[in-house]
């Protein structure tokens, strides 16, 4: 009988899994329901604080509750810092960024096109191996070296010395989660295409790359953010103020205005402020690829 | 361009489609890729290990210097303790976040709708930069203005930044803050991948929730989590920014990581030699890492490729 029941259990599984499954969720996850909330709250509060502060103005950020909404919001402090050099490490950042995820996911995409296309190449196989061993270098250690070859290749103190190490930077990573995009491309597809008389470029712009659209939405933005958020490069491969990207100008203006905190708060959140609405735009994709790419 | 396809040349057709024929069209594919790697990623790497050999101050010419930057760095009795800092951070780090990522990952890998809003609200911390990130804490914890002051709450007024182990706490923390949410995306996929038969038969056998957790989950996620902590081991080891806006290094040097050593050494006290024994302690301490994680999960990267 208890045999019985346990096999018809196993079987029938799919059909009556819905409501088993919404059942089990229920009753059970208080405790991870309980720590989500807990985490929603430590990850937003001080988010908040961070907006409802740019709103204040100085004598406020003193005398005021924290947490509480401005008495009398006030606009200036984006003033300010729109009124500074702001817009020209806004652009910096947009030209660093831009001319990096672009060429960097091109070059990363026919990588991975190649690898997985022409597996069982040695050559291949090699070079994606010294991609993987990337992954686990701390590539940051190695500045020392870049700044030396960026100075000797005269590029010291310019936008291009930011985006070159930044393409290279980002290529293992690439590699790996458009790699496993490919892979699951079906076999039957690039043969039938072949019979057609279709070169292995062709096939990569009319099959592979439709096909991989989620994971370079991933990959682009992935890299992105690293970039647009990028400080060690910037600080150590450039000099000049109209040189400086987003996140070194934060730096240097919580310097000159470190005792205007809202001000500086204004200029934290004008530089996350692109980055939040990109994400807004393109989520959806962002995280089914990340969580995708990353739990192969 | 190819819109008028050439024919492929014969000898790929008539060949058995073995994969080995077909690797010499697509070889070339990988060249841009491998070049700038190499110009930016291999030679630097090989140039960390020279230069540890050099006498150079950053402008200047360089000089060869024999062993003398790894005898100086290594009995240096700061190095000790960047690396103690270092290990403090990143296994502390590991275990506030892996728990909690894991909690929350299997959490959100149910389908309520207001689980998808969580996730949403969850990845905002990794939108900012960590010196954004920094400085706002830097304000939040201030003694004199800062949150508890502001709130009046004794408890939280302390001068969070100014004590030696309140600092190491404070960076652990903002760590965790950061990077929670992207490693409980990680594993939300994860659980999503375990078939849901598996618990419907633990739970036919009688398995409670906390049980089924611990006997399903955890197992089954065991290639996430080793991806998952690679990623924060070895990512730790580049905590440069945040630590540098936040302390800079401080109190005094308790919050002096290794990146941060090799920046001061190297760009502060122009000694690029000496820096870059520290950088090339820090690339093998991430292979020693990796190489460590993925023995651990008796499995290489290859063999979980093949099984995707």
């Amino acid at each position: 009988m208890a045999v019985v029941t346990s096999e018809s259990g196993t079987t029938t599984a799919p059909v009556r899994n819905p409501s088993f499954r919404a059942r089990r969720l229920l009753q059970l996850n208080w405790f991870g329901g309980l720590a989500g909330w807990i985490w929603l709250a430590i990850v937003l509060v001080p988010l908040y604080w961070i907006v409802v502060t740019s709103f204040k103005d100085q004598s406020a950020y003193f005398t005021q509750n924290p947490f509480a909404l401005p008495s009398a919001p006030t606009t200036n402090n984006y003033r300010l810092v729109i009124e500074s050099d702001f817009p020209r490490y806004f652009l910096n950042s947009v030209i660093v960024t831009a001319g990096t995820i672009i060429p960097a996911v091109a070059i990363s995409f026919m990588a991975a096109y190649a690898i997985i296309r022409g597996a069982g190449s040695k050559f291949l196989a090699g070079v994606n191996g010294l991609f993987l061993m990337g992954l686990a270098i701390p590539l940051q250690a190695t500045i020392i070296p870049v700044y030396l070859l960026i100075i000797r290749m005269q590029l010291y103190d310019s936008l291009l010395a930011l985006i070159l190490p930044s393409i290279a930077f980002s290529i293992p990573l690439s590699v790996l989660v458009l790699a496993n995009f490919i892979r699951d491309v079906p076999k039957e597809l690039f043969e039938s295409m072949r019979v057609d008389g279709a070169t292995e470029w062709g096939m990569m712009r009319k099959l592979a790359l439709p096909l991989t659209r989620p994971a370079l939405v991933t990959v682009s933005i992935y890299n992105g953010l690293g970039v647009w958020n990028g400080f060690l490069l910037p600080l150590i491969l450039t000099q000049s103020p109209d040189k400086r990207t987003l996140p070194l100008a934060l730096w240097t203006f919580q310097g000159q205005y470190s005792v205007n905190v809202p001000a500086v708060l204004a200029s934290v959140v004008l530089t996350t402020l692109p980055i939040v609405i990109l994400y807004a735009v393109s989520r959806r994709q962002l995280l089914s690829g990340l969580t995708a790419g990353f739990s192969r | 361009m190819t819109s008028a396809a050439p024919p492929v040349p014969p000898g790929t057709v008539s060949k058995p489609a073995s994969g080995v024929g077909r690797s010499g069209p697509v070889a070339w594919m990988v060249l841009p890729a491998l070049l700038l790697f190499i110009v930016f990623g291999v030679v630097p790497l090989v140039g960390v290990l020279v230069l540890s050999f050099t006498r150079w101050d950053g402008l200047g010419a360089i000089h060869a210097a024999g062993l003398s930057n790894w005898t100086s760095v290594l009995r240096d009795p700061q190095l000790p303790h960047s690396i103690l800092v270092t290990f403090e951070i990143m296994i502390l780090s590991w275990v506030v976040q892996t728990p909690m990522s894991l909690l929350l990952g299997t959490f959100l890998a149910g389908r309520q709708r207001y689980r998808a809003f969580l996730a949403v609200l969850y990845f905002i911390p990794l939108l900012l930069s960590s010196a954004a990130i920094a400085i706002t804490y830097k304000a939040l914890l201030d003694p004199n203005f800062g949150l508890g002051p502001g709130l009046k709450l004794d408890f939280l007024t302390q001068d969070w930044l100014g004590r030696s182990d309140l600092a190491i706490a404070v960076v652990i923390f903002i760590v965790s803050w950061q990077f929670i949410p992207f490693h409980s995306l990680i594993y939300q996929g994860g659980v999503r991948q375990i078939p849901t038969t598996m618990y419907e038969a633990a739970s036919i056998d009688g398995a409670g929730r906390i049980r089924q957790f611990f006997s399903i989950t955890v197992p089954q996620l065991k290639y996430t989590i080793i991806t998952s902590s690679t990623l924060m081991v070895v990512g730790s080891l580049t905590f440069f920014d945040l630590i540098f806006v936040l302390t800079a290094g401080g109190p005094g040097d308790a919050t002096r990581v290794l990146a941060l050593d090799m920046y001061q050494r190297g760009f502060m006290s122009n000694r690029m030699g000496p820096a870059s024994v520290i950088a090339a302690l820090i690339v093998l301490l991430g292979l020693a890492l990796a190489l460590l994680l993925r023995r651990l999960g008796g499995s290489t990267t290859a063999s979980q490729q093949e099984g995707a």
